[in-house]
């Protein structure tokens, strides 16, 4: 039986680092290469050499597809591409290629010039990583090779976001990468169709959580910023530049336009610069409000939110800084909050997870003191606030993606292990399909039970057709009768007359006879018309036909009958029979070893 | 030989006869049937006929594009009832004639266009179609064809011969391999079949069936539920719910199919799908049917709610917004299921987590409100039992939730529909939901926060609101979209609060409105009328806070004109109406304060009983005493006044116009005081003021004395007679709620006005030439009035047009100087006839409240370009508002310019309200100082005299047969009072 192998590289029973290899029908294909942002060694990178020791990957991997452009999707794809060797296809969508080289660069600078590591990749190599990439619509089937497809579906998570199917044949395979199946303020939701794939390859961040209505999150969010600005406060809201920046700044900006509100948003960066233009840019990938606006007003050219400026932060008056890095570690967003920690009017809004060990983590747990380097302690007096903000999909989102694509089987990634456990119970519970979690270069091979298609003669469909019933009907198989050729790689269904003239074969008649014993006293003839009538009384829908030649023909089947001299009662009853008749033959003559009945 | 056998028989009468037969013998007849037609064409060339013209055409065309475009033309013109049949035969002569398909199914689908026409009676084609139908062999055109009986089946409905027949025809082709033959057919049964009596015999001879018992339509349609084809599954349950609709009773065996259907692959079939099980949830709320996989039952309609709701997440948006509003109209479900809608049953890393609503709520009840939030504050709770968490199937759960959240605003706007009606059904469900419609006053776009307010409104009845729900609805009061603070206004007026907090949070919130949107004013000072009103109690223990009195020490009188000020008493005083202990705590500035805006506001300020207070006491007492009993005694008042003055026979009675004069008086007064009879007053005001004109105008010594010599009194009737005629306008048109008697009463002061204008004319005017016409014109409008109130005629015994059309041979034949006389003297002996008032009666009234009039600032702008002034008006009782009002501004150069509203601009904030909130663009050539332009608001009405008797003509259909050009007057009444605007349009600099 063919079948669909499935190792993950990367992000098996693990988020980061999402790298998995899939095998289907004789294709090898990469899904993501991402990095691992908790290590700075090799680990950092998936480990290449599985799929060879050395050599390039070129003659190994069919193609390479990347979903998004987060680091931890995309982050080992120059490493890979061009120092391991790579120069196949990589795919992604438009806005996933436009943005993936900045955050590529952004990495390079922190690695190289930050922390002084050797043995990076360099600026060329993403320049020349970035030329092998084919760039994906939706809903785009795009053809990799004759027999391998590709197409993208809308997943939501950030901009440029795609879930990927990937088809030979009849086979077929979807990879999720990240989605989100709750629309927020820039972003739809993922949607797909009803396409049955083998294998769905699924996310499983939030596999055991059910989140709350976004709307409490966002109103809450809203009414801290407002109350603190009203009270002529200062709020910091430490972000990544990509992603949710994107979402809160929708948020407070159109806010900002209904309240009519005046003071000044800030948000720092130049990242985030080149990053907002290409949100300007991919309007498409937005969501419906976005989408319809867009012709009178483009969204992302925010009317209220300036570019940040160091000075800023020791003006008077309430404003709104955005500031990276996220988790107040470093930068930017950690130099303001210094300067605004003393005050109780102030406030800091913390929109994601905080690693420990940071800033953002410390103050979130209540700590009032901070040590700074040089010994000096910080007092936190301002507000701390917490809100989540996260796109990917809960347990009930997987579980709407499942719904509507319906897999055969299903295979989680990107998720921690005691989690994907439960929601694989709850899977095979509530779908009885079964459910894959391999870890990190254990291989899952799932059997497919591909549909082969034949072709079929027209004269051969039109002939049934004309025998069977007026429609055919999708539900029922029907058997009719053919002849298979396999013939230069194709497989045909013709009409075995026509297969025999194909093939230059004459046709071989195949007789059955038997010789049936009856006791009957009867004369010859009488027993032919006996048994003649006897027939037509049980084969009501059949030609019986009683022919002049002391002959019984029942369709095409022959009977006759004959007695020895010496034993006039015992009747030798010839039955012959061609081997399309077969069925009916043997039922004859089991009939007629039964004997003849009495009364006639 | 022929065309003279074909000419005998059409001569007598036997055209049918000749039809049928070709028909029958039509394999036989081909080759012979153009010889017969030929002649019997010429015949009808006789007379002008569009079938001749179509003949002509389609003779001449060479090839089937040719043909198709000539049937095209054809088509775009209407075709008179009595060439229908023609045009018929010959359509279908050429259709046997015609290889083309194309050509085949234009004819085919004019034949159904025709069969439409009014006045043709298409049963004689059915043998036709239905024989074509067994001969063609090209799928479009049966389908075409099949469509084209469904239109005939559609005119004769009650034809069951017809639909039997039609009926049978669908069955035979139900089994067709084309998927449209199959949909129409379907639809066919579906617009036709009836559910009690099983298939004839007639399919049974069909192909298919040798033994089948017969079968009824429903099971028929029902087979096609799974049909290959997606078309024709849709097309199944349209036809079942088609049945349906034309009250057919399905049968709940439907309902399984049914609900299969809902995971169909193709949306428009899912779609159709949740339509089915919804109709089945109301045809049979209270069966029960089992659950799958259990052995335990439910009620159906528990059993598709939960359904439906599953299909809030489903994956087309057609499909979502469809389920969302059938939810809505799902009263019957249990409130258990109905609960579970809101419920997502959250958890964190498997414990289970508090919504942030509950958070709140148990923040609220323990005290400790609007605290800061602690990392972690959403710490998930107890751990939650692996096997007991189901994350989908789990029916109903949370589908409100996701319906709220979705991505598309259809969607969103449907779930909050839905909500509002279940929730107007259920207190317990409303009290649940509200945190969830407060939530929507969030959203990105606008409709939606809208539509979520007015939902609110809708159920603010059933629910009282916690103090930190009215913290959330109050933070839209900041929101920058006037129609979002209106909205928010209107649902503070219906709001139920808890405790005295709310009321001072509530205020101070609005307060903060007014400073920073002055033009809300308005709409604030109402909304704490309502407040203060609803919540007497609450109020009591604020008041010496709020009005800031101190028990030693005297405060500063505050400012009379602040309208934060006036808010605040606005408040007081409403509750106080209701709370007798509370103006003990007024201080003296707030009793004279209260005179004042009694005065002033007295809409916003209601009547107080004041201890003490005799100057006030004085009128109130009367009033406010009297309480309820007060509209009926108005009512009888008016009653009584009207019966009064019909005791008047004559209008020469002595007496008469001092008892007018008084009666009116009466009546202008009570309709001050009695804002309920306003209307009513009024309108018996106006009439009679009409009479009183008529009366002055036609005493007797203006009369009787030369003409030279009465100029004055000439000039007086006469602009009697005017004034007369407008206010009959306005009697017409201002006031809504006439019944056809009140009209054809107006209509008698009118004619009599003319009459009156007539006279006038005739004795100033030398020469009889202009007088021609204008008799003319009097008479037509008195048979006019004849045709249109001939139903009221009785009620019209002795008035002057019961005069006038008793003499109406006489006057016709008359001359002109002869029917003036007649006329003058029937007016002058004609009854004064009794006004009967109708049940209700409402004045159409406009007011301005913006631009208030009051500023000294002159609007500048250069002289040649525009300025933009904004309207902010309120109507009521005004019929259709967006055809009939006007905005017109009046220049002093005496220039004025009528401008029409945008239909957009007029927004319905309740039932007979309307706001119209517009801009007007002015613009005028320089000035040398500014100057004062009024704005007013108009009422436009166009009479024809048969306005009452034909009802408006729909905007694509003709004018031409209506007779009513001559008599049509347009003009305008005035409907508000004009406000005054300054401007100052400068020079323009070079």
């Amino acid at each position: 039986m063919p079948d669909i192998k499935v190792t993950p590289l990367g992000a098996g029973q693990d988020v980061g680092r999402s790298c998995i290899l899939v095998s289907i029908g004789g294709k090898n294909i990469m899904l993501d290469c991402g990095m691992h942002m908790g290590y700075n060694d090799d680990r950092r990178f998936p480990d290449f050499s599985y799929i060879t020791q050395n050599g390039r990957l070129t003659d190994y991997l069919d193609c390479v597809i990347i979903s998004h452009f987060h680091l931890d999707h995309c982050g080992a794809l120059p490493y890979m591409s061009e120092m391991v060797g790579y120069d196949g296809p990589i795919y992604m969508t438009h806005p996933t290629k436009a943005i993936c080289p900045i955050l590529l660069e952004d990495f390079r600078k922190i690695t190289v010039d930050k922390k002084g590591e050797t043995n990076f990749f360099t600026s060329q190599m993403i320049k020349d990583c970035m030329k092998k990439v084919v760039p994906l619509n939706l809903h785009q089937t795009v053809q990799v090779d004759d027999e391998l497809e590709i197409k993208a579906y809308y997943a939501g998570h950030v901009l440029g976001a795609a879930m990927v199917q990937i088809k030979v044949g009849s086979e077929s395979v979807v990879y999720t990468g990240d989605y989100n199946m709750t629309p927020d303020r820039h972003l739809g939701a993922a949607w797909i169709d009803k396409c049955r794939p083998d294998i769905l390859i699924t996310e499983s961040t939030y596999a055991t959580t059910i989140r709350d209505s976004k709307r409490c999150r966002e109103r809450d969010f809203l009414k801290k910023v407002h109350e603190s600005i009203e009270r002529g406060g200062k709020v910091l809201i430490p972000v990544f530049a990509l992603g949710r920046a994107q979402e809160l700044c929708i948020l407070l900006e159109t806010f900002w336009e209904r309240m009519n509100l005046k003071a000044p948003i800030y948000f720092s960066t130049g990242l985030t610069e080149k990053a907002n233009h290409y949100y300007k840019l991919f309007i498409t990938w937005t969501n419906q409000k976005i989408r319809k606006t867009f012709v009178q007003r483009n969204m992302f050219e925010f009317k209220h939110i300036k570019a940040f400026d160091r000075s800023y932060a020791d003006n008077p008056g309430p404003m709104v800084v955005f500031a990276t890095p996220g988790m107040l570690h470093a930068g930017q967003s950690l130099q303001i909050f210094k300067k605004w920690a003393g005050n109780e009017k102030n406030m800091v809004i913390m929109p994601g997870y905080c690693v420990q060990g940071t800033v953002g983590h410390k103050i979130l747990n209540g700590q009032k003191k901070l040590e700074m380097e040089g010994r000096a302690t910080l007092e936190v007096k301002l507000q701390v606030e917490y809100m989540s903000f996260s796109a990917h999909a809960d347990a009930k989102g997987i579980m709407q993606l499942i719904r509507m694509a319906e897999p055969h089987n299903i295979l989680l990634v990107h998720g921690e292990a005691k989690k994907m456990a439960f929601l694989k119970d709850k899977i095979e519970q509530e779908f009885n399909i079964s459910c894959y979690m391999p870890a990190n270069g254990e291989t899952t091979t799932v059997t497919t039970n591909p549909s082969v298609p034949v072709d079929i003669s027209l004269n051969l469909l039109k002939r049934e057709m004309a025998l069977g019933g007026p429609l055919p009907d999708p539900k029922r198989p029907r058997t009719m009768h053919g002849t298979l050729i396999m013939k230069d790689n194709s497989l045909r269904l013709v009409s075995p007359e026509q297969a025999l003239k194909e093939l230059g074969l004459s046709e071989h008649q195949l007789r059955f006879t038997c010789r049936v014993h009856l006791q009957d006293p009867h004369s010859d003839t009488d027993t032919l018309s006996r048994i003649y009538s006897h027939l037509k009384s049980v084969l009501k829908g059949y030609a019986v036909q009683h022919l002049p030649d002391s002959t019984v023909m029942v369709e095409s089947i022959v009977l006759k009958v004959s007695s020895s001299a010496e034993e006039p009662d015992l009747k030798v009853v010839l039955l012959s029979w061609c081997f399309q008749d077969e069925e009916l033959g043997s039922f004859l003559s089991t009939l007629l070893k039964k004997g003849l009945p009495s009364a006639l | 030989m022929t065309l003279f056998r074909c000419w005998l028989l059409r001569s007598t009468g036997m055209a049918a006869h000749l039809k049928k037969r070709v028909y029958e013998e039509f394999s036989k007849v081909v080759q012979q049937l153009p010889h017969e037609e030929v002649p019997a064409k010429k015949l009808r060339l006789t007379k002008p006929s569009k079938s001749a013209a179509l003949h002509i055409d389609l003779c001449k065309a060479t090839n089937a594009t040719d043909a198709l475009q000539y049937l095209l033309n054809f088509a775009r013109k209407p075709v008179e009832a009595e060439s229908v049949e023609g045009v018929v035969r010959i359509l279908l002569e050429h259709y046997y004639k015609e290889v083309d398909n194309s050509v085949r199914l234009k004819i085919a689908s004019l034949l159904g266009l025709l069969s439409k026409t009014a006045g043709f009676s298409p049963d004689c084609i059915v043998d036709d179609v239905i024989s074509t139908l067994n001969n063609d062999k090209s799928k479009q055109v049966l389908a075409q064809l099949l469509d084209t009986l469904l239109v005939i089946g559609t005119q004769l409905p009650e034809n069951i011969a017809v639909t039997q027949r039609l009926i049978d025809v669908a069955c035979k082709h139900l089994n067709s391999t084309f998927f449209g033959v199959r949909n129409k057919c379907l639809q066919l049964l579906g617009c036709l079949g009836t559910v009690d009596k099983p298939l004839t015999k007639e399919s049974e001879t069909g192909p298919s069936a040798s033994a089948t018992p017969p079968r009824d339509v429903p099971s028929l349609i029902s087979d096609y539920f799974s049909d290959q084809d997606p078309r024709v599954r849709t097309a199944a349950i349209k036809a079942m719910l088609q049945l349906h609709e034309r009250g057919m009773k399905l049968q709940q065996t439907v309902y399984n199919q049914a609900c299969k259907l809902l995971s169909d692959d193709y949306e428009q079939v899912r779609s159709a799908a949740v339509q089915m099980v919804w109709v089945l949830s109301q045809l049979y709320p209270e069966s029960i049917v089992p659950i799958p996989s259990s052995n335990e039952e439910i009620r159906l309609v528990d059993d598709s709610f939960g359904k439906i709701c599953h299909m809030v997440s489903d994956g087309s948006w057609v499909v979502r917004v469809q389920a969302a509003k059938l939810l809505g109209s799902m009263q019957q479900v249990s409130p258990h299921f109905l609960e579970q809608t809101l419920d997502k049953k959250l958890m964190s890393d498997l414990r289970r987590k508090r919504t942030a609503h509950e958070r709140a709520k148990e923040l609220y009840t323990s005290g400790e409100f609007s605290s800061g939030r602690r990392w972690a504050d959403d710490a998930p709770k107890e751990k939650v039992d692996t096997s007991g968490v189901n994350l989908i199937d789990s029916g109903a759960c949370g589908a409100f939730v996701h319906g709220l959240e979705d991505e598309m605003y259809e969607v969103r706007i449907a779930a909050v529909e839905a909500l509002c009606s279940l929730a107007q059904a259920s207190p317990s469900f409303a009290e649940k939901c509200l945190d969830f419609l407060v939530d929507m006053f969030n959203d990105e776009i606008e409709e939606v926060r809208l539509q979520s307010i007015h939902a609110l409104r809708q159920i603010s009845t059933n629910i009282t609101l916690r103090e930190d729900q009215l913290d959330t609805v109050l933070a839209v009061l900041e929101d920058s979209s006037r129609d979002i603070r209106e909205a928010l206004h209107e649902l503070l007026c219906y709001a139920n609060v808890s405790t005295k907090e709310c009321i001072q949070l509530a205020l101070l919130e609005l307060l903060k409105n007014l400073t920073k949107y002055p033009t809300d004013r308005n709409s604030v000072w109402k909304c704490l009328k309502f407040l203060g009103a609803r919540h007497p109690t609450l109020v009591l223990p604020i008041v010496p806070e709020l009005l800031s009195t101190h028990p030693y020490f005297d405060t500063p009188e505050p400012d009379m004109d602040d309208p934060a000020y006036i808010a605040v008493l606005v408040l007081v005083f409403n509750a106080a109406k209701s709370c007798p202990t509370m103006p003990a705590l007024f201080s003296d500035h707030t009793f004279r304060h209260y005179a004042y805006l009694r005065d002033s506001l007295s809409h916003l300020v209601p009547q107080l009983r004041l201890p003490g207070r005799k100057q006030v006491a004085g009128t109130s007492s009367e009033t406010s005493g009297v309480g309820a009993g007060s509209l009926e005694s108005a009512q009888h008042f008016l009653q009584e006044s009207l019966a009064r003055v019909s005791t008047l026979q004559n209008l020469d009675s002595p007496g008469a116009q001092e008892l007018l004069h008084f009666t009116i008086r009466d009546l202008q007064r009570l309709g001050e005081l009695q804002t309920d009879l306003a209307g009513s007053a009024d309108f018996c005001a106006t009439y009679l003021h009409c009479q009183l004109l008529l009366m002055k105008a036609l005493q007797e010594k203006l009369w009787n004395m030369a003409v030279p010599l009465c100029l004055k009194q000439n000039a007086m009737a006469s602009t009697a007679a005017q004034q007369i005629l407008e206010e009959t306008y306005k009697l017409e048109f201002l006031y809504s709620g006439l019944e056809s008697r009140q009209v054809a009463t107006i209509h008698n002061v009118r004619l009599q006005a003319k009459a009156l204008q007539l006279i006038l004319i005739a004795r100033t005017k030398r020469g009889v030439e202009p007088l021609l016409a204008l008799c003319e014109k009097f008479l037509q409008e008195v048979e006019a009035f004849q045709r249109l109130f001939i139903t009221e005629l009785p009620h019209f015994q002795d008035s002057f047009v019961e005069k006038l059309l008793e003499l109406m041979p006489r006057l016709v034949a008359c001359k002109p100087l002869d029917l003036v006389k007649i006329l003058q003297t029937t007016l002058r002996q004609s009854r004064f006839i009794h006004l009967k008032l109708p049940e209700q009666i409402h004045r159409a009234l406009a007011t301005i409240i913006e631009p208030t009039g009051e500023s000294d600032n002159p609007l500048r702008f250069t002289s040649g370009l525009v300025v933009a002034l904004d309207i902010d008006a309120t109507l009521e009782h005004v019929q259709e508002p967006q055809t009939v009002v006007k905005v017109q501004v009046l220049y002093p150069d005496g220039q004025s310019h009528i401008i029409h509203p945008k239909p957009g601009d007029f927004r319905t904030p309740g039932p007979g309200r309307v706001r119209l909130i517009t801009q007007v663009y002015l613009s005028h050539s320089a000035w040398t100082e500014p100057c004062q332009i009024e704005v007013r608001l108009l009422l436009a009405y166009s009479s024809s005299s048969s306005k009452l008797a034909a009802p408006k003509p729909a905007w694509n259909e003709s004018m031409e047969g209506l007779p009513t050009s001559e008599n049509l007057i347009e003009g305008t009444i005035n409907l508000s009072k004009p406000v005054k605007v300054f401007i100052m349009p400068k020079p323009a600099r070079r």
